[in-house]
C-alpha cells in the first residue's frame, strides 16, 4: 500500500479525475442546453384531452412529472390562446383525463401577438380575393401566399418611406446647422432646403397614405377558427406568421418546418416582445462588438505589452504596472460598465456632441451608449489578457533568437518585428481567443454602455456612413437576461433563452475554432515540424 | 607570420567588467592578429565569453554591466557611446554556444542580415546565399531545400548555418562562443575544418571548453582563470611549454 503511494499513480489519479469532473460538468451543460433548445423547433404533436368534468383542453405536452406522495403523474400542456384563456400553459392531472386522441384537422397558428392559437379551422372570408382551392385549409393557404404578395409590395413602399424620412432628417440638420451658422448669408440656401424637405415630406405623406390603405385591405382578410372549447375567433392573415397542421404532417414535412423555424431563428427580427422570432439583429450586434473589440484591445494590448516586456526597465514601476495589469483582469465587470458610461459616454461622447453634432443637441448622437462605446469598455476589459498572453509568448522566445538577430546588425525594432512578433503571433492569437470568447459572453457592463432589448436599425446599413458607430445594438448574451427574466411571460419564453444560448455558445465556438486554426497554422511555420 | 607582424586587428587594454558588485574581467590586456585564429580556454566562470561579448558589444543587452577601459577595434574604440553599434556588429560577426536559427527558411535565415541592412536585391542575396552557404561547407547539403524552414536542421547543420548567416554580411572578425559545445564528434570535426578554411578571409576568435580543439585550430591561445588573463601565446608554445603553473595544471587537468 506505501509502495502504491509511491509510485505517484494516486496523484495522476488525482489530476484525471478533476479534468473529468470538468469535462462532465461542461457537457452536462451542453447537453442541457442542446436538448432543451433544439427540441423548440420541431412541431410536436396537439393532443385533445377529455376530461373529467366534461371540458376539453387542445395543446401540446411540454412535460410531465409525478406527485412524489401521491403518486399521481400530470401533464403541463401548452394550450395557447392566450388571449381567449388568459394564460399558456395548464397542468392537467392524470386522474382527471377521460381520454386523449390527436385530431388530425387541428391547426396550429403563430400569430404577431398573444403567442400561439390552438384550434380548427371554420373558414375564410376573403374579399376580393378568388380562392380556387376546395378545402378551407388549402384556401387559408392559398389567401396567405396573396397576402404576402402585398405584404411584400408595402415592404418596399415602407423602405422608400424609411430612406424619405431619413434624407429629411439629414435635411433638417442641415437646416440646424446653417441657422447656427448665421442666417444672412445662407437664407437662399435655406428656402432651397426647405423646399427640398418639403417635397421630400409630401411624398413621405402620400406613400404612408398608400401604405395605410394596403394595410386596411389585406386586414380584411380575415379566418374564422374555433378553439376546442367551442368558442370562434376571426384572425386576420396579417396576424399569422405560420400555419401548421402537426398531426396530419408526416417526418419530412416536420423536418421542413424544423428548418423553416431554424432559418426564421436566423435570419429574422424577434417578436412578441423578444421571446418569439428571430434573433438577428442580436446576432449581428453580438458578432460585430466582439470584432470591433478585438480592433481596439489587439494593437493595445500587444503594443503595451511589448513596451513592457522589451522596452521598460525591470524596476518597481514595470513591476507595479504588470501587478496592476494582471489585476485588472479582476476588477467586477459590472464596475467597467460603469467607467465606460462616465469616460467614454458622457466624457468623450459628451464631447465629440458638443463639437461636430451641435444641431443635434439636446438628443444626444455619441453622448450616448452605442456599440462603438460598448467595444471600447470591453475592450478595456479583456486588454489585460492580450497583454499577459503577448508577454508570455515574448518572454517564452529563446535569448539566443533576440542575440543571434541583434549580433548579425539588426536593431531592436528590426528584431522586434522581423523574428519577435512573428514567433510569438500563436500566443497572441491565444490571448485573442480568450478576451472575445470573454467579450462575447459578457452582460453586465453592456447594460449600461448601450444594450438595448429592441434596436430598431442595426449598427450598419446601406445609408452612408454605412457603420454607425453611435447607435445602440442588440446582443444574445443580454437577450439572455431580457427573455428569461425580464420577460412577462416567462414559461413561454423558456425556450426561446435556451435557444438563445446555444446560438451564443455557438457563435464562441465558431471564433474561438477559426482562431485557433489560424493559431495552428502559424505555430506550424514557426515551430520545428519536420525533421 | 608576415600577417601577425601588422597592426592587431583587434586590442584590448586595461578591460574591467563588472555585473553589478562581480568583478568578471580584470585588466584584461590582449592583442588579436588578423587572419588568425585565437582560442580562449579556461574554466567556467572564467570571463572568456564575456570577454567575446564585449568585441560586438553584447554586454549592452545586460543592464548591470560596466566596462571600463578600452577595446580598439583598428584602431578604433569600440566602447565609445560615439560608435556605431550596428556597424559595428556587422563587421564583428558572432556564432553561438546553442544554434539559433530564426524561424524562417534557410534562404531568409542566411540573407537576413542583408536584408535589414536594406539590400533587396534578389541577384545580390542569391549570390550571397550560395557564398556563404559554400563558405559554411553546407551548400551540398541544403542546396535543394532552400526554401525549408531551418528548424528542420540537424545541430550541426543548423550551427553551420550560423556560421553562414554570419559570414553573410562579409564581417571582419567572427566570434564563436563554444560553437561545438552542442554537438556530436562528427559535426564537431566539421566545424573544425570549416575554422581552418575560413581563417583565410577572416580573423576568428573562439571560445572553447575543449584543449584538444584550441589545440587543433588556433594560432595563439590565451588563458583565462577568474576573470583573469593568465597567459597567452603561441598555440604550440602554449600547450607544450607553457610559463605559468597555472596554465600548466589546467591543460594537463590537475585541476579544474
Amino acid at each position: 500500500m506505501k509502495l502504491f503511494w509511491k509510485t505517484g499513480e494516486p496523484y495522476v489519479l488525482a489530476t484525471g479525475a478533476a479534468l473529468a469532473v470538468i469535462l462532465v460538468m461542461s457537457l452536462t451543460l451542453v447537453g442541457v442546453v442542446m436538448t432543451n433548445g433544439l427540441g423548440y423547433f420541431w412541431p410536436a404533436a396537439l393532443v385533445r384531452f377529455d376530461l373529467k368534468d366534461g371540458s376539453f383542453a387542445l395543446g401540446q405536452v411540454m412535460q410531465q412529472e409525478k406527485n412524489p406522495i401521491s403518486g399521481i403523474r400530470r401533464f403541463q400542456v401548452k394550450v395557447g390562446n392566450r388571449d381567449v384563456f388568459g394564460q399558456d400553459f395548464r397542468w392537467i392531472d392524470e386522474k382527471d383525463i377521460v381520454s386523449r386522441s390527436t385530431p388530425a384537422d387541428a391547426v396550429l397558428l403563430e400569430r404577431r401577438e398573444h403567442g400561439n392559437y390552438f384550434g380548427f379551422l371554420k373558414g375564410v372570408t376573403a374579399e376580393g380575393l378568388s380562392l380556387s382551392a376546395a378545402s378551407p385549409y388549402e384556401q387559408l393557404q392559398q389567401a396567405r401566399r396573396l397576402v404576402a404578395d402585398k405584404l411584400d409590395d408595402t415592404g418596399k413602399i415602407k423602405k422608400q418611406m424609411s430612406d424619405l424620412n431619413h434624407t429629411a432628417e439629414r435635411l433638417r440638420l442641415k437646416l440646424q446647422k446653417l441657422e447656427y451658422g448665421g442666417k444672412e448669408k445662407s437664407t437662399s440656401e435655406i428656402a432651397e432646403l426647405n423646399a427640398v424637405r418639403g417635397k421630400a415630406m409630401t411624398e413621405f405623406t402620400r406613400l404612408n397614405e398608400q401604405a395605410t390603405a394596403t394595410q386596411a385591405e389585406i386586414g380584411r382578410i380575415t379566418a374564422q377558427f374555433s378553439d376546442v372549447t367551442g368558442g370562434g375567433k376571426d384572425i386576420s392573415l396579417i396576424e399569422i406568421v405560420a400555419l401548421q397542421r402537426p398531426n396530419s404532417m408526416t417526418f419530412f414535412a416536420k423536418c421542413g418546418a424544423y428548418l423553416e423555424r431554424v432559418r426564421e431563428l436566423l435570419l429574422d427580427d424577434p417578436r412578441e416582445s423578444n421571446t418569439e422570432g428571430g434573433l438577428f439583429p442580436a446576432i449581428f450586434g453580438t458578432v460585430m462588438m466582439v470584432l470591433l473589440m478585438s480592433v481596439f484591445s489587439l494593437p493595445f494590448g500587444v503594443i503595451a505589452a511589448i513596451y513592457l516586456r522589451e522596452y521598460a526597465r525591470d524596476g518597481l514601476m514595470t513591476r507595479m504596472v504588470r501587478i496592476a495589469v494582471n489585476n485588472l483582469a479582476g476588477v467586477p465587470s459590472i464596475v467597467y460598465g460603469v467607467f465606460g458610461l462616465g469616460f467614454f459616454v458622457y466624457g468623450i461622447g459628451g464631447s465629440i456632441d458638443s463639437l461636430f453634432f451641435p444641431e443635434r443637441l439636446p438628443t444626444p448622437t455619441f453622448g450616448t451608449g452605442g456599440i462603438l462605446w460598448s467595444s471600447l469598455t470591453l475592450a478595456l476589459l479583456t486588454v489585460p489578457v492580450v497583454i499577459v498572453a503577448t508577454e508570455e509568448s515574448l518572454a517564452s522566445i529563446p535569448k539566443g533568437i533576440r542575440e543571434g538577430s541583434l549580433a548579425l546588425g539588426a536593431t531592436r525594432f528590426q528584431t522586434l518585428t522581423k523574428i519577435l512578433l512573428p514567433m510569438a503571433t500563436p500566443g497572441i492569437m491565444t490571448g485573442l481567443i480568450l478576451s472575445m470568447a470573454r467579450a462575447a459572453g459578457e452582460v453586465a457592463p453592456l447594460m449600461i454602455v448601450g444594450v438595448v432589448k429592441l434596436a430598431p436599425t442595426l449598427p450598419f446599413d446601406a445609408n452612408f456612413p454605412f457603420f454607425h458607430m453611435d447607435r445602440k445594438f442588440m446582443h444574445l448574451g443580454f437577450h439572455i437576461y431580457d427573455v428569461g427574466f425580464q420577460s412577462p411571460n416567462v414559461e413561454a419564453a423558456k425556450p426561446m433563452v435556451f435557444v438563445t444560448t446555444m446560438l451564443l455558445l455557438a457563435i464562441v465556438v465558431l471564433a474561438s475554432s477559426t482562431a485557433i486554426y489560424l493559431r495552428n497554422r502559424m505555430r506550424s511555420k514557426y515551430t520545428t515540424s519536420t525533421f | 607570420m608576415s600577417k601577425s607582424q601588422e597592426q592587431p586587428i583587434l586590442t584590448v587594454s586595461n578591460l574591467n567588467l563588472h555585473y553589478g558588485d562581480a568583478h568578471a574581467l580584470k585588466n584584461i590586456t590582449l592583442d588579436m592578429a588578423r587572419h588568425q585564429v585565437t582560442a580562449f580556454i579556461g574554466p567556467s566562470g572564467c570571463g572568456k565569453s564575456t570577454l567575446l561579448r564585449c568585441f560586438n558589444r553584447m554586454n549592452d543587452l545586460v543592464e548591470s554591466a560596466r566596462i571600463e577601459g578600452s577595446i580598439r577595434f583598428n584602431g578604433v574604440e569600440v566602447n565609445e557611446p560615439a560608435t556605431d553599434v550596428i556597424s559595428l556588429r556587422r563587421r564583428i560577426g558572432m556564432v553561438f554556444q546553442q544554434s539559433n536559427p530564426f524561424p524562417k527558411s534557410i534562404y531568409e535565415n542566411i540573407v537576413y542580415g542583408l536584408r535589414i541592412a536594406g539590400i533587396n536585391d534578389k541577384a545580390t542575396l542569391d549570390e550571397a546565399v550560395e557564398r556563404s552557404l559554400k563558405s559554411a561547407a553546407i551548400w551540398n547539403e541544403v542546396k535543394d531545400r532552400l526554401n525549408d524552414s531551418a528548424l528542420g536542421l540537424s545541430g550541426g547543420q543548423a550551427q553551420r548555418i550560423c556560421i553562414a548567416r554570419a559570414i553573410a554580411v562579409n564581417p571582419e572578425i567572427i566570434l564563436m562562443d563554444e560553437p561545438c559545445s552542442a554537438l556530436d564528434p562528427i559535426s564537431t570535426l566539421k566545424i573544425e575544418e570549416l575554422i581552418e578554411e575560413l581563417k583565410s578571409k577572416y580573423t576568428i576568435v573562439i571560445v572553447t571548453h575543449n584543449m584538444q580543439q584550441a589545440a587543433r585550430v588556433s594560432d595563439v591561445t590565451a588563458f583565462f582563470y577568474l576573470g583573469e588573463l593568465i597567459e597567452a601565446g603561441g598555440t604550440r608554445k602554449i600547450f607544450t611549454n607553457p610559463e605559468k603553473k597555472q596554465t600548466e595544471d589546467y591543460i594537463t587537468g590537475r585541476f579544474g
